[in-house]
């Protein structure tokens, strides 16, 4: 299991909850599961305006992504840049 | 593709290492190229008027475009008549909002690169046409009827918050809120970021200040207009040649929006006279496109100094309130900030990073950001240099600067005493990895520039900043010459020096001399996609693809040694440009160079290439520190920089001139956001000063010599130890000047920019007030 910590405004399409644990092994997996959980997130998914920070390392692009056990995983805003 | 969410069961890719690559400590040790000032290959051109950039492309039989563009801030379009202009002599094409199909993909960028239903602000595009000579363009934008319905507008982002604001958009429904509205309203979304308890951190603070902050929109302000030639064939095959700074990304919209297959498209990135994150999206190119479908010849498109300011995309404005307490020995306890940004007729405003960069310069037990994107009746904001981030950072280090002053302390110390550090939990999450604040800041400290004594009217400030920098999609070749010269090629337009770096990298990995490497921007059928030169990610993305393709490149001439000497290839090992055997059994044979193996490629199995392509991650993080000495004449609200030094970790400098010019362009925008730059509206919703005239940026002589520090903490996930350095430079600025100018005038500066007469009354309101 992974905790997963919401935020921007994912946190409130996903009801308020800021937190919740989920079992994933790569970043695909993790969406897929959020997406199940929490079926309100889906736009905010599927328009790809996220990335995902696992142990400090911010990922933008990379379903494969392996998440190791007891990870620390965000869910943030997708980032870009000028 | 989409993901599929049913599948579950998806493999792990367990080969994929995080991040990306790994530092190379050994042989960052033994640098010989990397680290050298080696003249920039592009400079010779530019300066002798030979470089090409957007609008020096000729095409045969090439047409001039031109844009009609709405003079009304907000308003709807009930018809457009152009069958005058169609019919004058010379008009090959006229282009509407009918020429362009929806499209659900980029319905924002359509709309706004021509007006559909309403024009959203002065400048939004109405029409296009394609014409002889200017002269005849001219006119023929004159004989198009556009019949208007007026509505009201709103510009500023607090009255655009309002419930009586006049609405842009029926389909904006707030986001992250609770419950869901049932009304459409200018506000795209709320953003919440931080941790903790706030409230129980304020309550443990020994001194708490709260002020609010007002920012103005700002132009990026790029020497070249944006410009663009646009050919459609009659085979279907498109052309396009333009100023940006991502070709690729260009294709991709473009051919979206005109319904083509994107391998019928090819975009050439011509030289570019600055970006900062403005051209890294369409405006006009869509536009040169339909326009050469329509006329069957090609289409040059340039804009005018007034469309680039009324039509471009500048930067948000912002209002913003800041609350953070702290302890008499200078533990930051609690803070919060509510960073609400303006970024005009579309959703997108960057208050999401402006809240996430808020406070990532503090390691906090208890942090809270909210962010609200806000429309308005302005043109569509685009990037601009560590997007949104100035804004927040200038609202936080003005309070921070305050508290220090409050309970006695150096406002580097208490910046040191709650910095972010390797392990620290961030104010927007993650925790970062390794990291170079604190060197940053003790640097700064003990530079010669901290500790220099001010003159009368004269005050200094301080103040830290943070990027995030990231990688994404990167493609390179690089290509073995017979003559035993390299050619690499790289998708990522070079803004700021990358070629130069990326031949430093693969002369260093091929152990030649810089001068017998070249790098190209190669165009779009030739790499395969690479993400936008944005983010500060080229020197790390593009750079790491080129050390990759070089390895590649030498693993391949070490087996042609091989052959020649009829050895194993694992007996052969690459040393300082040369082919040497190795080992006890590899043989005693003359090193062959890399320019013998080039010089014989042909008849041992054909040409050497490296190619790399990958999507870049573990790009490091980057902070510096600034500090500014500023002098305010008293009568008249003057503000004049008398020195300014730049401390910034880079990671690893590939190329210190290209990185320190980094590191002075930042300082320099910054300096013109905090002192002058400003779109001013008037009440009719109009932009009063669109021209380098009324829009004052810096000159040289605005400038003292900015001193440099290149701090180098490497970052672990790049072989060289390489951070992106383009962006966090122009983050610190606005709040160091912001407490130089409120220490030499006595008054605490809440909104930029501060500009003379802003001064002055802040000036004579503290008299006033102290009286």
């Amino acid at each position: 299991m992974v905790q997963v910590t919401l935020s921007g405004t994912i946190q409130q399409a996903a009801g308020g909850i800021s937190t919740l644990e989920i079992e994933a092994k790569n970043i695909r997996q993790l969406l897929n599961a959020l997406e199940k959980l929490c079926p309100a997130l889906k736009p905010e998914l599927e328009k790809g305006g996220i990335a995902v920070a696992i142990n400090g390392t911010i990922y933008r692009d990379d379903w494969f992504q392996p998440i190791p056990e007891d990870s620390e995983v965000f869910l943030i805003p997708r980032l870009a840049g000028g | 593709m989409a993901r599929n969410p049913d599948a579950d069961n998806a493999p792990v890719k367990k080969e994929i290492e995080s991040p990306t690559s790994k530092y190379d400590a050994e042989k960052a040790a033994s640098f010989k190229v990397v680290g050298s000032r080696p003249a920039r290959p592009d400079g010779m051109d530019k300066v002798t008027g030979k470089a090409r950039f957007g609008a020096d492309m000729v095409m045969p039989g090439q047409l001039v475009g031109l844009i009609l563009r709405s003079p009304h801030p907000h308003a709807v379009i009930k018809s457009i008549d152009s069958s005058e202009a169609e019919a004058l002599s010379g008009v090959k094409a006229v282009i509407t909002r009918d020429d362009f199909t929806p499209n659900d993909d980029h319905a924002d960028v359509l709309y706004n690169i021509m007006a559909r239903e309403k024009a959203l602000y002065e400048g939004h595009a109405v029409a296009a046409v394609a014409a002889t000579s200017r002269a005849v363009a001219r006119k023929a934008l004159k004989l198009i009827k556009v019949d208007y319905d007026i509505l009201p507008h709103v510009t500023d982002v607090d009255e655009a918050m309002s419930p009586d604001a006049p609405v842009l958009h029926d389909n904006i429904i707030t986001r992250g809120v609770s419950p869901t509205p049932t009304k459409p309203s200018n506000v795209v979304a709320r953003s919440e970021f931080g941790h903790g308890d706030i409230e129980a951190g304020f309550a443990q603070a020994d001194e708490i200040i709260e002020r609010s902050f007002k920012t103005a929109a700002t132009h990026q302000g790029y020497i070249e207009p944006h410009a663009c030639v646009a050919n459609v064939g009659t085979d279907g095959m498109s052309e396009l040649w333009c100023c940006t700074q991502g070709h690729f990304h260009v294709r991709q919209v473009c051919a979206s929006l005109l319904g083509i297959d994107v391998s019928r498209l090819r975009v050439t990135a011509s030289e570019i006279g600055g970006g900062f994150g403005g051209k890294t999206t369409v405006f006009i190119e869509p536009v040169a496109l339909a326009l050469s479908r329509k006329a069957g010849r090609p289409v040059k498109i340039a804009m005018t100094r007034d469309e680039v300011f009324k039509a471009s995309g500048p930067t948000a404005s912002s209002s913003m309130d800041v609350k953070i307490g702290v302890t008499k020995d200078g533990r930051i306890t609690a803070g919060y900030g509510v960073f609400r940004y303006q970024g005009g007729a579309f959703a997108g405003a960057p208050a999401d990073f402006g809240a996430m960069s808020a406070f990532a310069c503090y390691a906090l037990d208890n942090v809270k950001t909210e962010a609200y994107d806000v429309v308005t009746n302005r043109p569509k904001g685009a990037a601009y240099r560590a997007p949104g981030a100035p804004m927040s950072v200038y609202a936080v280090e003005s309070v921070v600067d305050e508290l220090a002053a409050r309970i006695g302390m150096d406002p580097i110390d208490l910046r040191l005493k709650n910095a972010a550090k390797e392990g620290s939990k961030s104010s927007y999450g993650p925790k970062f990895g390794s990291c170079g604040l604190v060197e940053t800041l003790e640097a700064a400290k003990a530079h010669p520039h901290y500790s220099a004594p001010l003159g009368p009217n004269q005050g200094r400030g301080v103040a830290s900043g943070f990027w995030f920098n990231f990688g994404g999609e990167t493609c390179s070749n690089l290509n073995i010459n017979a003559d035993g010269t390299v050619t690499i090629a790289v998708g990522t337009p070079d803004i700021g020096g990358s070629r130069a770096s990326m031949c430093i990298m693969a002369a260093e990995e091929l152990g030649i001399s810089y001068d017998k490497v070249r790098a190209i921007v190669a165009d779009t059928s030739a790499l395969g996609y690479n993400d936008t030169t944005e983010g500060s990610r080229v020197t790390f993305s593009s750079g790491m693809a080129v050390i990759k393709a070089s390895q590649q490149a030498v693993t391949e001439m070490c087996k042609r040694a091989a052959m020649m000497w009829d050895i194993p290839a694992e007996a052969v090992t690459w040393e300082d440009g040369y082919a040497k055997p190795s080992g006890p059994n590899a043989g005693d044979f003359e090193p062959l160079s890399l320019a013998e193996i080039a010089a014989t490629a042909g008849k041992t199995g054909g040409p050497i290439a490296g190619h790399h392509e990958y999507n870049a991650d573990g790009a490091g993080v980057s902070f510096g520190t600034h500090i500014v000495d500023t002098e305010v004449d008293p009568e008249t609200g003057k503000v004049d920089i008398i020195r300014y030094t730049v401390v910034q970790d880079a990671g690893k400098a590939i190329h210190p001139d290209y990185v320190e010019g980094q590191f002075q362009g930042g300082a320099a925008q910054g300096i013109g956001w905090a002192l002058n730059e400003e779109y001013i509206y008037g009440d009719d919703g109009k932009l009063q000063n669109a021209g380098f005239l009324d829009y004052r940026m810096p000159v040289a002589s605005d400038l003292p010599m900015i001193d440099t520090v290149i701090v180098e903490v490497p970052n672990p996930g790049h072989p060289y130890g390489v951070r992106g350095v383009g962006e966090t430079g122009i983050v610190p600025p606005l709040a160091a000047i912001a407490n130089g100018v409120s220490a030499a005038a006595g008054v605490r500066m809440t909104e930029l920019p501060m500009s003379p007469p802003r001064v002055l009354k802040a000036i004579d309101d503290a008299k006033v007030a102290a009286e």
